[in-house]
């Protein structure tokens, strides 16, 4: 046991040496990591920068029309994605209208240039010619969609967003839990910017303006 | 929905399905092999090291994997799973040398060789380092709990299967160190009386974290909310109770595991004494020979 007797002596040295090496070392690589990384002079946004964080625009639903609707029917529009349903009592009209309101405010010009996708996770209630004309009574630039369950499931998948339908009462009402997020797209289909319900339409029709651009 | 549904994975992953069925197997190949022979696996380790394997799965590769996306509490739930209970049971069984046992024989060799090569003993070093495994196991709760990386984890696919990974790999590095049955002499990398407040140094900024989200009055995580939750719950509860679930069974594991350690450390202690004991004895009659 005599020969343990030295490494007692450098006990400090041996629990804390190791880890102060890893910690400067660690330190330097963060360093020079944050040094040499893209300097790049992002414009602030005031929703949260999902550029790279989330896949690019990819679907395939069903139009107002009837018609299988896709992302390349979109392709070259900055798009706004939001998921929500007609019989919705609250966040979503007054989601699309505070979109809306946004758009006003980018003026005709830019706003030719978006459309929102206002995709319906309730298609039992939602399929056909109502959801189109719920949708475009926010604006020319506003499209209606929905899709089979199978369909819906992938396309909230690929964004991560949850909705679940409640059990119909017995009047056969029933509530849907879905996202309150707007995703926006640029026109090559990249996600650029993820808009909650606390941004005002001003806000967002700043962030659209860095996004167009 | 059937059963069946409930248990296929939301997001299948190929690595996480070799892993733990590579692992499996071994194991039941190699303790097979061991009750042949004269040292048997107690039916308890089996029954803790499948038992840990399974929850470590099953967060990940069923239906709870979607609502943990999707609700913070069952969030919190996931990694009580993956980073304490799961890797904790799989520590508790000691299933090393089934696992080494059960690979066919003419890869135990090369396998050997991998384990025991400068690189691969060096990196395990670095990271069982008493207070770099500590600051580890601590650092990455801190870590993936920082607002702005959990935003991005539960955005992103390949940050969250990251955050998933490092959970589970990084509970199964500390659990086993705390409660590695060997003793120092016999090859663990700490002895017994170190682990004791290991563990219960794991606990206090754990404690810290789960208390803080527990008694914060604003949501700190909102990324839930505009995501969606599964079914309408008051936000700040489920904050409240995925900060419980951080602090309480989270602190229980390190108590679990400091008794854990204490037990072996006063039966190893007994132990020494014994030998000594007997060492004494002999050189008594060593003596009264002469």
């Amino acid at each position: 046991m005599t020969h343990r007797a030295p490494a007692r002596k450098h006990a400090f040295a041996r629990i804390f040496a190791l880890p102060l090496i890893s910690a400067i070392g660690l330190f330097c690589i963060c360093t020079l990591a944050a040094c040499s990384g893209p300097k790049v002079a992002a414009a602030a946004l005031h929703g949260d920068d999902i550029s790279g964080l989330m896949p690019p625009l990819d679907f395939t639903l069903t139009g107002p029309s009837g018609a299988t609707f896709t992302a390349a029917d979109v392709r070259g529009k900055t798009v706004l994605l939001f998921f929500g349903y007609t019989h919705c009592p609250g966040i979503c009209p007054a989601t699309l209208a505070e979109l809306a309101q946004s758009l006003k405010r980018l003026g005709p010009e830019a706003a030719a240039a978006v459309r929102v996708l206002f995709v319906s996770v309730d298609p039992k209630r939602d399929s056909g010619r109502p959801l189109g004309s719920y949708a475009s009574q926010f604006g020319p630039q506003f499209i209606g969609l929905t899709g089979t369950d199978d369909q819906l499931t992938s396309l909230t998948k690929r964004y991560r967003v949850a909705y679940r339908r409640d059990a119909p009462d017995a009047h056969g009402d029933y509530a849907v839990y879905h996202s309150s997020a707007v995703f926006v797209f640029d026109r090559d289909g990249n996600a650029r910017l993820l808009a909650t319900p606390a941004e005002t339409s001003d806000q967002l029709a700043e962030d659209l303006q860095t996004v167009i651009r | 929905m059937s059963p069946f549904h409930w248990l296929l994975p939301w997001e299948f992953s190929p690595i996480v399905l070799a892993c733990c069925s590579t692992i499996v197997i071994l194991f039941a190949r190699g303790s097979r092999r061991e009750s042949g022979c004269r040292t048997t696996i107690s039916h308890w380790r089996q029954i803790s090291f499948y038992l840990g394997i399974t929850i470590i799965y099953v967060p990940l590769q069923t239906r709870l994997d979607y609502f943990a996306q999707h609700m913070f509490w069952i969030h919190r739930l996931q990694h009580l799973f993956l980073h304490h209970i799961g890797p904790f049971l799989v520590a508790l069984s000691a299933p090393w040398p089934s696992v080494l046992r059960g690979l066919p024989s003419t890869w135990r060799d090369p396998v050997l060789k991998v384990l025991r090569s400068t690189p691969v003993r060096g990196l395990y070093g670095v990271l069982q380092q008493p207070l770099i495994a500590l600051t580890l196991f601590v650092g990455l709760i801190y870590f993936w709990l920082w607002p702005i990386v959990h935003f991005r984890a539960m955005l992103n696919a390949a940050e969250y299967k990251w955050m998933n990974w490092s959970m589970a790999l990084d509970g199964l590095l500390f659990w086993w160190l705390i409660l590695d049955p060997r003793s120092r002499e016999e090859g663990a990398r700490i002895g017994f009386g170190m682990r004791v407040p290991i563990a219960l140094f794991a606990m206090l900024p754990q404690l810290l974290i789960g208390a803080y989200l527990t008694f914060h009055a604003t949501i700190i995580y909102d990324v839930y909310a505009v995501c969606g939750r599964l079914w309408p719950v008051d936000p700040i509860t489920d904050q409240q109770i995925g900060g419980l679930i951080t602090w309480i069974p989270a602190c229980m594991m390190s108590v679990i595991a400091a008794l854990i350690a204490l037990r072996r450390w006063i039966y190893d202690d007994a132990r020494v004494r014994a030998r000594n004991a007997a060492d004494t004895d002999g050189y008594a009659t060593a003596s009264e020979l002469r």
